[in-house]
């Protein structure tokens, strides 16, 4: 067994409203960014647990969003990294 | 009949509920702790409204894996009568005891205030004492009350008569649709498939009363004794 470190993120689906995201966006444009033409707002979630190796790491990491961290009606989500710790 | 109300950490109108049944219905209620594996013979199961576990994650997220909601999840199965209010409506969608999501208010408010809600079917378990398209003045209090759902799901929602409520007039016209939260078609709340667990976002045990504001709340628990008598 190895100790990983898997960092997760958890945005809201495409095509589903994001009103924080369009907050977000509309105030980097006050701001002058005016090039930026969308954004959405979700969740970081990093996950530390042992696993025989990367791979199982990230599969289990995977059931965990499929079952809790993300919700499945909603939210979209993405293995970001996973790192031996 | 018996009530039987679901304390989760972070519940705060499980008093209002049982206040509501025990002293304006006059039926047993009894408070049901979140870590038990006991209705205690509850005819009827309320998820009360609150922030169950602070709301981490997502509203309702962490309720869903209660120990008392493998017992409330089998007691729908069963046909048992569960009400949703709120938090419990969002739990209840957390749980797959009803589809769809409650993600946060369109305005991204906290919003407290009395509503307008038209009741779009009195055929069901907690409505059948409402007349058809009967404006009701209930109170919200959310932050996360925007129901989304695919496009197909809420079609088949509508199709089977299963939008139970909805919210309308806002401070204009009682007629036309309105969400205070962004709801997709202004839905308030719906019913399962099998019609016995209904999910609403406004507070229905905060209208039982006139000096409370509005009674306009009672019918949902009349109706439900109405059906299940005892």
């Amino acid at each position: 067994m190895n100790r990983y470190r898997i960092a997760v993120h958890i945005t809201p689906r495409r095509g589903i409203l994001d009103p924080q995201g369009r907050t977000v966006a509309d105030a980097l444009h006050t701001l002058g960014f005016s090039a930026v033409h969308d954004v959405h707002v979700g969740r970081h979630v990093v996950v530390e647990l042992d696993a025989g190796d990367e791979k199982a790491a990230a599969e289990s990491t995977r059931a965990m969003c499929e079952k809790l961290l993300a919700n499945p009606v909603t939210e979209d989500f993405e293995i970001a990294s996973v790192d031996a710790s | 009949m018996k009530f039987g109300i679901v304390t989760f950490p972070g519940s705060n109108c499980d008093y209002d509920a049982y206040q509501g049944v025990v002293e304006t219905l006059g039926e047993e209620a009894t408070y049901l702790w979140h870590k038990d594996h006991d209705l205690q013979g509850s005819d009827v199961i309320i998820l009360p409204g609150g922030f169950s576990y602070g709301d981490y994650l997502r509203a309702g997220a962490i309720a869903r894996f209660s120990p008392i909601m493998q017992d409330v999840a089998a007691h729908a199965k069963r046909g048992g009568p569960v009400l949703g209010i709120c938090n419990g409506f969002q739990i209840a969608c957390e749980a797959g005891l009803l589809p769809g999501a409650l993600l946060r208010n369109e305005s991204l408010k906290y919003i407290a205030e009395f509503v307008k809600l038209r009741v779009e079917n009195t055929e069901t378990l907690f409505t059948n004492r409402y007349e058809q398209g009967e404006t009701l003045l209930i109170p919200i209090a959310h932050g996360d009350g925007r129901y989304t759902a695919d496009e197909t799901t809420l079609d088949r929602l509508e199709g089977e008569g299963r939008v139970v409520f909805r919210y309308v007039g806002g401070r204009r016209d009682a007629e036309e649709f309105w969400s205070p939260n962004g709801s997709m078609r202004a839905i308030a709340g719906i019913i399962n498939d099998a019609g016995n667990v209904l999910g609403m976002m406004p507070h229905p045990e905060r209208a039982m009363d006139d000096l409370l504001g509005s009674d306009d709340g009672l019918g949902v628990f009349e109706s439900v004794l109405a059906r299940v008598g005892v």
